[in-house]
């Protein structure tokens, strides 16, 4: 279960991936459901506004519940389409920033929260930390009191190798020392082709 | 260090380097300067490739070892629509000069324009940050951009929805509409006043808007205070009101108080330090008087009133009759 507070309130750029996810994925009944279930009095949130940290984990409680899907599951859902659905195409693009490789965009997984605040200055996310056991293991540690981010970022990470065209195998390894640990198994660094990615591109 | 060895070097700090000797015959080019670069530059001549526009122009390599170490602002001839900005040193063989090339702040073009990657530049290079952080802030700027339209969208929606003239106070075309009806379908007997302002544009146009405002709040302090709690006095156009009185549907009365708010509002209304003078004429209808009265019947007939008493003279009250339909009309 969802509990603790990092910060005092979530934001709304995260509440709206959530919605954005359940709409695009299960459709708009699906999410008002979800919403009315939840309780929280409106079905829109405002990506450039804050919410109340204790939304999300209850709206999160009523998508598992509308659709009978377990939590972990439901996040690591949530990661792949952040990253990978057309409708969100932004922060796939934002990522790809971090490293021209896979190797070097899990590197720049430390500097996301202050890549996050560099973007949008009150967005905030858990400190992240890779530890690297050899030049083909890695293991993520993602520091949160919030549980399920570790999720998030399996279903991130998925869909961010599959972007580089790397195959890894990824495997959360639950809450250790006060983190959700991740640990990649990268098996080809190169796998696939991998989506283009160019610097200059304009997104619309 | 061999030469060889310098080149590489210079290839990974600043792969936008080009190096020339005192002939100013280029030598060497990093990757990310012959990328760039309209034509090959091996060969040619440094001055006839770039234009050195600042400090100011540089005609000769002479001139350009002066400057050492100042920011140089330069551009290809033959592609004279990207700006660069440089630095020139001595390189370690004798005669030799390098020079660093950047973007400035053109960057984000040019990589579009060049097909840059990452690795078209240093290691320690900030151009990839600093593009990020372009289409990171361009994309919070955009989800902000929707917010502002949608708050400005639901704010236009709630004007439409509100009851209130805000610059009187008083109720609007909206409320009074619904009054009506509300009146109308609860068959209580009332009266309907239609007020237009006289001489108010005068004031308008020599005393100035401002001048306006105030007499129209005057105008509805005056209307407000001259009915009671259970009428309803709105502000239906620039200087039109609409009164509706409640029961009694006496005519005496109604005439009463309408003879009172026109007397009220012939009394000069300071503003500043001067006197607006303006008065109201007043068109009247009884709900009773019709077997099965509509809103807009009512509001047409008073409005028919209204512009009898005009013609009158200014300054009257009058109850409307079957014969001014007609001139209304025609008018």
């Amino acid at each position: 279960m969802l509990a603790g507070n990092v910060s005092s309130y979530m934001h709304g750029l995260i509440n709206r991936g959530i919605q954005r996810f359940v709409i695009d994925s299960y459709g708009e009944a699906n999410w008002l459901a979800a919403t009315r279930q939840a309780g929280i009095g409106f079905n829109d949130f405002e990506a450039m506004w804050t919410y109340d940290d204790a939304i999300t984990p209850r709206v999160l409680e009523a998508v598992c519940d509308v659709l009978g899907r377990p939590y972990d599951e439901l996040l690591e859902d949530i990661g792949t389409y952040i990253v990978s659905h057309s409708n969100v195409e932004a922060l796939r693009r934002l990522l790809r920033f971090g490293g021209v490789t896979f190797v070097e965009f899990l590197h720049s997984l430390d500097d996301l929260p202050d890549r996050a605040r560099l973007a949008v200055s009150d967005l905030e996310i858990p400190r992240l930390e890779l530890m690297e056991d050899s030049a083909e293991r890695y293991s993520l540690r993602c520091y949160s009191e919030m549980e399920g981010w570790g999720s998030l970022f399996m279903g991130v990470l998925r869909a961010m190798a599959d972007d580089y065209g790397a195959l890894a195998f990824l495997e959360h390894k639950g809450m250790q020392d006060g983190a959700e640990t991740i640990e990649i198994a990268l098996l080809e660094r190169e796998y696939a082709a991998g989506r283009e990615f160019e610097l200059g591109a304009r997104t619309a | 260090m061999s030469e060889k060895k310098c080149y590489k070097m210079l290839d990974v700090l600043c792969p936008m380097h080009v190096i020339f000797d005192r002939a100013g015959s280029i030598n060497a080019a990093g990757p990310t300067a012959r990328k760039i670069a309209p034509d090959d530059l091996i060969g040619k001549n440094f001055l006839d490739v770039f234009e050195i526009k600042r400090p100011r122009e540089i005609k000769s390599i002479d001139a350009l070892l002066e400057r050492t170490g100042v920011r140089l602002n330069l551009r290809f001839r033959s592609a004279q629509n990207r700006q660069l900005k440089g630095v020139v040193m001595e390189g370690p063989e004798p005669g030799q000069l390098i020079v660093d090339l950047s973007f400035g702040i053109s960057v984000v073009d040019a990589v579009s324009e060049f097909d840059l990657t990452a690795a078209d530049f240093a290691v320690t290079d900030l151009t990839v940050e600093m593009l990020y952080l372009v289409e990171a802030k361009s994309a919070a700027m955009d989800a902000s951009r929707q917010l502002n339209e949608r708050l400005q969208c639901a704010r236009e929606e709630a004007e439409q929805q509100a009851l209130t003239d805000t610059l009187t106070g008083l109720k609007n075309r909206r409320a009074i509409d619904q009054d009506i009806l509300a009146a109308l379908a609860a068959r209580e007997p009332f009266a309907l006043m239609h007020a237009d302002l006289d001489f108010f544009k005068a004031v308008n146009d020599t005393m100035g808007h401002a001048a306006g405002d105030h007499v129209l709040q005057e105008v509805a302090r005056i209307m407000t205070n001259e009915t009671r709690e259970v009428d309803s006095v709105g502000r239906v156009g620039g200087d039109e009101f609409v009164i509706l009185l409640k029961a009694p549907e006496d005519p005496e009365v109604i005439d009463r108080i309408a003879r009172r708010i026109i007397e009220k509002l012939q009394t000069p209304i300071p503003f500043e330090d001067k006197l607006c003078r303006i008065s109201g004429s007043v068109g009247s209808v009884i709900a009773g008087d019709y077997l099965n009265p509509t809103a807009d019947q009512l509001l047409g007939d008073a409005d028919a009133a209204l512009y009898a008493a005009k013609h009158a003279g200014r300054g009257r009250h009058v109850f409307f009759a079957p014969h001014m339909r007609e001139t209304s009309q025609i008018a």
